[in-house]
Parts: structure tokens; C-alpha cells; sequence
């Protein structure tokens, strides 16, 4: 019996409205990245993290999970996991975050805030008042619970006086840069992604990375928010030498990783196929996404080495 | 035997933005489609004009499949809003359909 799509929406919309998050993550997890970086907080200007990254393990850990309940007698029960699930979190106890893992995924975040200070980008940060934007749940069209919610996040950033977001991540850039001023009144916040920010400020080497990467992008930059040339100006002035595979670019293969939460079986054969195609072009891939990270790690062997792009940059590009 | 809501399409369009009336059945979304979806968005948009309902929720698991990656709707020759039109099928489900 495949996965059942009422529930484990509900299950996760539930979370979002009453928890302010798909699944639980500790504020103090979700803020470790900035720890000694010194930097201030709220301002005109914040970093906004949308907790993507720092998410991930928790993501990867249920979908783990969901994925030995698909086709199996236990989705019987996801109508009683959601009844419960209302009164007290049940996510926490479907989750074991790898700690090495978040350690990981708080890096690229901490990378990624180098890389601006290095550019000489001045940036404060919500810390625990930053907020998920609800990307999940508008992609399912849960759309009641999801407006709500992001006029409670649109609130966190006019209560704070911010003008100007700094995202890392392409779902949290689309959410406040395209989606959000749809569905919300009198929005009028500058969104503008880290590798734009990077790529217009024009930063000085500080190391040549003289080596070959395979680039995968992701189909929210490339498809829906215009990013495509930065991240490769960004590479190539380091002394990257690109590899595109043949769907790349505006024309980029999806990882699978949007249908996880409900199909995972077929997520993980979309992410071995998009492997497939990236292996093809060389063993060193370079990702621009949480999402992509994450689904094609899980489908890949050894013999492929992926990474996020911020780690290549802050070698480049850090001090 | 198609069991036909008249209403169908209004209801859909009150949970969201849905225009499908320019697709032409050519197929491009079909052909380069990661996620290969069993039944087509041509198909899926053909049901809630004509307003097959039970269709439409016989396509849950097809709505629920699509990777919203856009890969078909950049490629559009008649620029149909595909994902937008999907997510608002879902919604139209999730509201009526799964009490979300």
C-alpha cells in the first residue's frame, strides 16, 4: 500500500501550524552554524537561513523511515499517527538525527556566512526568530495552512525592521522572493541569493581550486529563479574547469528530492538516474541546493564525490 | 462511464489559479518528464475541464508524483502554467478529497 498522501500531509501541515516547522529542530541546533562568527543581530540587512540545510538530517532521517513503511501494512496506522501527532510531536520520536551529519549541513551554512564576511557583505542574523517558510507544504497545496504561515513569517522580518533577505538555499529564495509576494499585502522585501550577492560583489581568489567539477543544478535556481550564470562565474574565476552533463542549465534533471516525503521510492530512482548522468561527466559534482545534496548522496556510490558548491567557494573565495 | 460534475472547474479554480485551456495534447510535457508520471498532465488538466471528478481523485497518486521541477512547463509550446496548475489540483484534493 503506497505511502497515505492525506496523512502524512496532514501530518506534516499539522506541524508547520502548530509548531512552526514541518518537523521539530532545536533553535539551538538551527543557530549552532553562527556560533563565534559574531554576528549581530536582526538589522536592514539579515542572512536568512530558512533552516533548509540545517533540516536536512531530520528530513533524511524520516524519509529513511517512510521508506520502509511504503507498500508495508504500517500506513494502516498514519490516520491514528496524526490524531496523536496533534497533541504531542510524534516526529521527534520518527527522527534520529546523525550528529556528524548536522554538523555537516551546519558548516555549509557557516561556509556560506565566510564567504559574504570575506566579500566584505555586511549582514545581521534572526538567530532563533528566524523561521522555516513552509516550502514543503506549499508544494503539496496545502494552501490555507501555508498562508498562514507565511504572514506569520512575514511578520518575524517587518517586527524586526528587515529590508533585505540574504537566502542560501533555492527554495527559501523562490518562498520569499516569488511566492511570498503573491499571497501577501504590501510585501515589499529585497530577496536576492548568496552566489547573486557573491557574483555581484566580484570577491578576489584567495586560492586557486585548479580542478575538475561536474556541475548539477538545481531546477528552482535554474528554472524558476533565474540562477544559472552565477555559481559558474563563480567556479570559473577559482580556476574550476566545468563539466555540464547534457541536461544542465536551464534544461537541468531534477534529483527526485521533492517527491520524498510521499514517493521515496521513486525519488531515489530519479536521483540514480540524474548519478548516472553526472558520473558520466566526471567524480567530483558540485550542488547549490540541501534538497539535491541530500537525494544524490543517498542514490551514489563511493566512486562519486558531491558536494555543495559553498565548500569549493569558501576555498576559493574565504580568508 | 465518465460521471461528470458540472461544477468541477469552478470548484478547482476557487482553491487556486488554474488555466488549462491552451494545452494542445502535443505531448512535449510527457516526453521530458524525470518522473515519467503514468498519466499525463494533458490528461490530468482533460479530466477537471470536462469535469471528471472521480477521474481526477482516481489521479491522486499521479498529482501527488509530480516533481514540480518545471522541466515541462519551460518547454511548453503553449506555456500552460503546468506546476501551478498541479499544485492547485492538489489543493483542490487535499481540501475535498483528504480533509488536509
Amino acid at each position: 500500500m503506497a505511502l497515505p498522501i492525506g496523512n502524512v500531509l496532514g501530518i506534516l501541515s499539522d506541524n508547520l501550524r502548530k509548531r512552526k516547522s514541518v518537523l521539530p529542530l532545536k533553535a539551538s541546533t538551527a543557530t549552532a552554524w553562527a556560533d563565534g562568527l559574531d554576528i549581530l543581530y536582526g538589522g536592514d540587512t539579515v542572512i536568512y537561513t530558512g533552516y533548509m540545510y540545517q533540516l536536512i538530517p531530520s528530513i533524511s532521517s524520516l524519509a529513511k523511515r517512510m521508506a520502509g513503511y511504503e507498500d508495508s501494512w504500517m500506513t494502516k496506522f498514519f490516520g491514528v499517527g496524526r490524531f496523536f501527532n496533534k497533541i504531542v510531536s510524534l516526529s521527534k520520536f520518527m527522527t534520529h538525527v546523525d550528529s556528524e551529519q548536522q554538523d555537516a549541513y551546519n558548516n555549509v551554512v557557516r561556509n556560506i556566512a565566510k564567504l559574504l564576511m570575506a566579500a566584505g557583505v555586511k549582514f545581521g542574523y534572526l538567530y532563533d526568530k528566524e523561521l522555516y517558510t513552509g516550502a514543503l507544504v506549499y508544494d503539496q497545496g496545502v494552501d490555507d495552512v501555508f498562508i498562514k504561515h507565511a504572514e506569520r513569517v512575514h511578520k518575524v522580518l517587518t517586527d524586526n525592521g528587515v529590508k533585505k533577505v540574504i537566502t542560501i538555499d533555492p527554495h527559501t529564495t523562490d518562498m520569499l522572493r516569488s511566492v511570498y509576494p503573491k499571497i501577501i499585502e504590501g510585501y515589499d522585501i529585497e530577496v536576492i541569493s548568496y552566489l547573486e550577492v557573491l557574483a555581484e560583489a566580484n570577491p578576489d581568489i584567495a586560492n586557486n581550486l585548479d580542478t575538475d567539477l561536474v556541475i548539477h543544478d538545481s531546477c528552482v535556481y535554474a528554472r524558476y529563479e533565474d540562477v544559472v550564470d552565477q555559481p559558474r562565474q563563480l567556479l570559473t574565476k577559482a580556476g574550476a574547469r566545468l563539466h555540464e552533463p547534457e541536461l544542465s542549465g536551464k534544461l537541468t534533471h531534477c534529483c527526485g528530492g521533492p517527491i520524498e516525503s510521499l514517493k521515496p521510492a521513486k525519488a531515489h530512482e530519479i536521483a540514480a538516474n540524474r548519478v548516472e548522468q553526472l558520473a558520466e561527466c566526471g567524480k567530483n559534482v558540485v550542488t547549490m541546493c540541501p534538497i539535491c545534496m541530500v537525494n544524490l548522496t543517498n542514490a551514489a556510490s563511493d566512486s562519486i564525490d558531491i558536494k555543495d558548491i559553498s565548500e569549493y567557494l569558501v576555498k576559493a573565495y574565504g580568508r | 462511464m465518465l460521471n461528470i460534475e458540472s461544477d468541477l472547474l469552478d470548484k478547482i479554480k476557487e482553491t487556486g489559479d488554474f488555466d488549462a485551456s491552451a494545452c494542445m495534447s502535443c505531448g512535449c510535457c510527457t516526453a521530458l518528464c524525470p518522473a515519467e508520471v503514468a498519466i499525463l498532465p494533458r490528461v490530468l488538466f482533460r479530466y477537471a475541464l470536462l469535469g471528471a471528478k472521480d477521474k481526477l481523485v482516481e489521479s491522486t497518486d499521479t498529482i501527488f508524483s509530480c516533481l514540480l521541477c518545471k522541466m515541462c512547463e519551460d518547454n511548453c509550446p503553449s506555456q500552460v502554467s503546468i506546476t501551478e496548475n498541479i499544485r492547485t489540483l492538489r489543493n483542490y484534493l487535499n481540501k475535498n478529497v483528504h480533509g488536509v
